[in-house]
């Protein structure tokens, strides 16, 4: 839409926010689609993510109710139950251990997972959430450069191969230095991944979504090749599993709540919460942030504004990467303990829900917190082992989840249309009837 | 001339949230009259148009077209009513013909499927050969001109029947020859009965064109007067509603030492055109060189170079007393140079940016803006703060987004940025374009203070208006070549030639 009458503003006071804001430049060639992206995240602020997010919940239960004759709502109670959200509404008089001590004190929640499942289901709700985090980060920050890492899956693996690799050799060394040795050559992995994407982008102008889509396939074959029978890193006394060795007590991540036999929530959860707080701090409080966002708004003026944007590509797709690794790694010595080749096609794909987590958080660092939350509960609640079968059947219940996403996607990537559906914004109106003309 | 109206609009209200841009505006167009609607950025004619060609719904108001109520719900409902648009931005699809362009959406069929574009062209010929607009129907949009491409958008509102025609700012992307015959075009047009408003706020073309003039002011129509007596004085003070002053206002100059100086530049483009050849001046302290040409003839490549925004092929380029051939940009900043970008929509600012981030842009990564790759937003924001009361910049604070701001205080958004860092040499490409004459007044004025400031002033621009009356010295370039160089008082029709090739021989 090039037009120049509706690119002037109606005004002597300058055009009112909702009209100048996402008026491309004037005489200009299209903007890409990141930029428009973009520019219709401005517009709709936190209304449009929770609409998508209705929207989305609302035809899943449509679904629900012809292809089955199961009740939405309570396929939907059953699967918020499943992800042991309902904990939190489980209020009663128990009591916490206060941590480092052996102190307990009142606390309104049973946070005995033997006593409540609420509570263990909760637990797998929150260890679903810190890849989700992780990767949604990843996207995120690739798309504030004006980038789409698609590329998550490979840089997750990769991650996750480096820290298996670490956690399970070395045995001996101090607990602290290994895990922490194994997290970070982990995220490292994952910053090279990427960071073959960028350099290409910045060097050559290889299109990023192309470069990692291919990185991906490399990093899945490697790991097949390596945990396959007779592959380098194969388990060392079952030679008939194609499984990794399984990583050494002292490269695990502390577990903090649950029962560590079990599945139980290990301290990555913090280290997600704190790379939630990193992004925001890198990229509004930084001169790196400043120069990412300058390239990803309008690389011709932060190239005239002395910025190199090559540099940037390439360090916010190695940053985005370093995110994606980290998910890998901590998957990896938090709870998975060991890959097998079934992992490396399967599991990993949890980096593709990132990119749904991104795109509903909006790339901000609080969106994507939160929307990490819902499709961790989704993928948890909907899970064969936490969805009651009586209600819904969970192999149907997965299938939801992956059309709940798979509508976000769309949706976010609609704005436009929820906008319209909802008649929230008359300019839209106004741009389709123009472009009707043309 | 035939005093019935073909179009009426009466009292005309449109709304949007937290401003009225159109106040009850009555507008009429007679049979075979130009009526130019004069005003300045953010006037109102845009929407006032928008309302016309079915885009907005008025509020309040009633539109009339011979005498009869018209719905004008849509564009579709516009072009049936005979409203044609002709866009400042052309939308026509390169890859096709001049033709194909023309029966977009209205092909013509034959067997009921098959497009016909033998008949299209020759219908296309007809409307072109009556109405004087010459354009060969079978060239491809791509290969023609500027001028051209307007004639096809200008017969493809002829074609769909329109009998009003909308021209919005008509002229800003023509040379002074191809605005000429826009001009021809128009009296034909009128000649035959067509109808046409003139959206535009260059006084002067106004008052050459029109029959009528309606002055627009913040969404209020402040009065419509006959063009014949109309001086450019007068409009201008309609339109701003003050005096304004449409001379520069400048003393003598007093250069003082070369602060830039370019020698032997040669530039070659990516395709391996060369687009700068040889070319050799200087720039003093206190003193504005003008580079006058026609657009396309190197000058955008000339300054991409200086600024380090492109490759030197041969040649040297020296700041103050520093060489920055093929230093990166950021070099060239820091030995002294300010550049306002032709593009400051594309290139001088991220308009998703804060004023308070834009007025930071060269400046984010050293103190006080940041230290050790640390960001502190608080002073960014009093630095914008500061820069935006001194340079009286209008429509946001600190934390708005440039995008929200009007062409005009985006443009001192940038001029108060690269003024501040104090550079001793400033090169403003085409700093005036697009500007309404008020922000046009600002600019001229500031650029002579901060020559009068000692600073070395290369200004670039396609209208030899503005080059005449702010430059000390003018070169004209024509292919990539200085052609010639001459005093301010030469006249536009001598830097005319000379900018069209005609002054190579003689050049100074």
């Amino acid at each position: 839409m090039s037009n120049g009458v509706s690119g002037a503003d109606p005004s002597g006071l300058g055009p009112p926010p909702h009209l100048g804001t996402s008026e491309p430049p004037d005489g200009g060639e299209k903007p890409s689609f990141v930029t428009r992206y973009a520019l219709a995240q401005k517009a709709g602020g936190i209304v449009v993510p929770l609409l998508t997010v209705f929207l989305a919940f609302l035809i899943g239960g449509v679904v629900v109710l012809i292809t089955t004759g199961s009740n939405p709502i309570s396929t939907y109670r059953a699967i918020f139950d499943g992800a042991g959200l309902n904990w939190f509404t489980e209020v009663g008089s128990y009591e916490i251990r206060l941590p480092f001590t052996d102190a307990h004190v009142w606390f309104p929640w049973n946070v005995n997972d033997i006593e409540s499942t609420a509570a263990f289901n909760l637990q797998q709700t929150l260890i679903n959430f810190v890849p989700l985090v992780l990767t949604g980060l990843a996207v995120g920050f690739a798309f504030r450069c004006g980038m789409f890492n698609i590329g998550g899956q490979g840089q997750y693996l990769g991650g996750a191969i480096m820290a298996v690799w670490i956690g399970s050799e070395l045995p001996g060394l101090p607990s602290v230095v290994h895990v922490l040795f194994a997290v970070i050559a982990g995220a490292l992995v994952g910053a090279f991944w990427a960071g073959i994407a960028g350099f290409l982008k910045a060097t050559v102008g290889t299109h990023e979504v192309i470069a990692t889509i291919m990185l991906n396939w490399i990093a899945i074959y490697t790991g097949v090749f390596l945990f396959s029978l007779g592959g380098p890193l194969q388990n060392d006394t079952q030679p008939f599993v194609p499984v990794s060795n399984d990583v050494v007590e002292g490269a695990k991540l502390p577990i903090f709540w649950g029962d560590p036999f079990l599945q139980a929530l290990h301290v990555g959860f913090f280290v997600a919460l704190a790379a939630l707080v990193v992004y925001w701090i890198t990229l509004n409080r930084t001169t790196l942030g400043y120069e990412v966002r300058a390239v990803g708004y309008n690389p011709e003026a932060a190239r005239y504004g002395g910025i190199s944007v090559a540099r940037n590509y390439f360090l916010a797709m190695a940053i985005s990467g370093a995110f994606a690794g980290l998910a890998g790694a901590i998957d990896t010595v938090g709870w998975a303990y060991r890959i097998n080749t079934n992992d490396v096609m399967i599991s990993s794909q949890i980096a593709f829900v990132g990119i749904a987590v991104a795109l509903l958080g909006r790339n901000k660092a609080i969106g994507i917190g939160l929307s990490a939350l819902l499709f961790a509960a989704l993928v948890t609640g909907t899970s064969t082992r936490n969805l009651d079968p009586e209600i819904f059947k969970p192999e149907l219940a997965s299938n939801l989840t992956v059309m709940i996403q798979g509508l976000v996607v769309l949706f976010v990537g609609a704005d436009v249309l929820i906008l319209s559906l909802f008649g929230l914004r008359k300019r839209r109106r106004r741009q389709q009837s123009e472009a009707a003309t043309e | 001339m035939d005093e019935r109206p073909v179009l009426e609009l009466r009292g005309i209200t449109k709304r949007f949230p937290g401003i009225v841009a159109n106040d009850g505006v009555d507008f009429d167009l007679r049979k075979g009259e130009v009526h130019a609607l004069l005003g300045e950025n953010g006037a109102g004619k845009s929407t006032l148009m928008n309302v016309l060609y079915g885009l907005y719904r008025p509020d309040e108001g009633e539109i009339l077209i011979n005498g009869k109520p018209a719905e004008l719900g849509s564009p579709k409902a516009s072009i049936e009513n005979g409203v044609g648009m002709v866009h400042q931005h052309f939308m026509l699809i390169p890859v096709m013909t001049v033709a194909e362009n023309i029966v977009l959406a209205t092909e013509p069929v034959h067997n009921g499927v098959l497009l016909d574009y033998s008949v299209a062209e020759k219908r296309v010929q007809e409307i072109s050969t009556r109405f004087g607009l010459a354009v060969d129907p079978r060239a491809y949009v791509r290969d023609i001109t500027v001028g051209q491409q307007q004639r096809v958008e200008i017969l493809k509102a002829l074609y769909r029947g329109a009998d009003i025609l909308v021209l919005d700012e008509p002229t800003a992307v023509l040379t002074p020859q191809e605005a000429q015959e826009l001009f021809a075009i128009i009296k034909s047009l009128t000649d035959q009965g067509k109808s046409i408003i003139f959206i535009s706020h260059k006084l002067n073309e106004v008052a050459e064109i029109a029959d009528r003039i309606t002055v627009l002011r913040r969404g209020k129509k402040i009065e419509t007067l006959p063009a014949a007596g109309a001086t450019e004085e007068g409009l201008a003070r309609l339109m701003v509603g003050r005096e304004v002053l449409l001379r520069v206002d400048k003393g003598v100059s007093t250069p003082a030492d070369p602060l830039l100086q370019v020698e032997g530049l040669t530039v070659v483009d990516d395709r391996g055109i060369t687009k700068v050849k040889d070319v050799s001046f200087e720039v003093r302290g206190g003193e504005i060189v003008g580079i006058a040409g026609v657009d396309g003839n190197g000058q955008t490549e000339l300054i991409d170079a200086i600024t380090g925004l492109r490759k030197v092929n041969e040649g040297r380029i020296q700041v103050g007393d520093e060489d920055v051939t093929d230093e990166g940009c950021r070099d060239c900043l820091d030995a002294g140079l300010g550049h306002i970008p032709e593009d400051r929509q594309h290139r001088g600012l991220v308009l998703d940016f804060s004023l308070a981030e834009n007025i930071a842009l060269h400046d984010y990564d050293h103190p006080p803006a940041s230290r050790l790759g640390w960001l502190y937003p608080k002073r960014l924001t009093e630095k914008a703060a500061k820069l935006i009361d001194e340079f009286d910049v209008r429509g946001g604070g600190p934390q708005t987004a440039a995008a929200g701001l009007s062409g005009g205080n985006q443009q001192k958004v940038i001029l108060a940025r690269e003024i501040d860092r104090n550079p001793k040499v400033l090169i403003a490409a085409q700093p005036t374009r697009g500007l309404d004459v008020g922000a046009i007044e600002f600019v001229h004025r500031r650029l002579v203070e901060e020559r009068d400031e000692g600073r070395a002033i290369l200004l670039v621009s396609l209208e030899l208006e503005e080059i005449l009356s702010l430059s000390d010295r003018i070169l004209v370039i024509f292919e990539g070549e200085i052609v010639g160089e001459y005093p301010p008082t030469v006249t536009e029709e001598e830097l005319g030639v000379a900018m069209t090739g005609g002054g190579r021989k003689a050049a100074a």
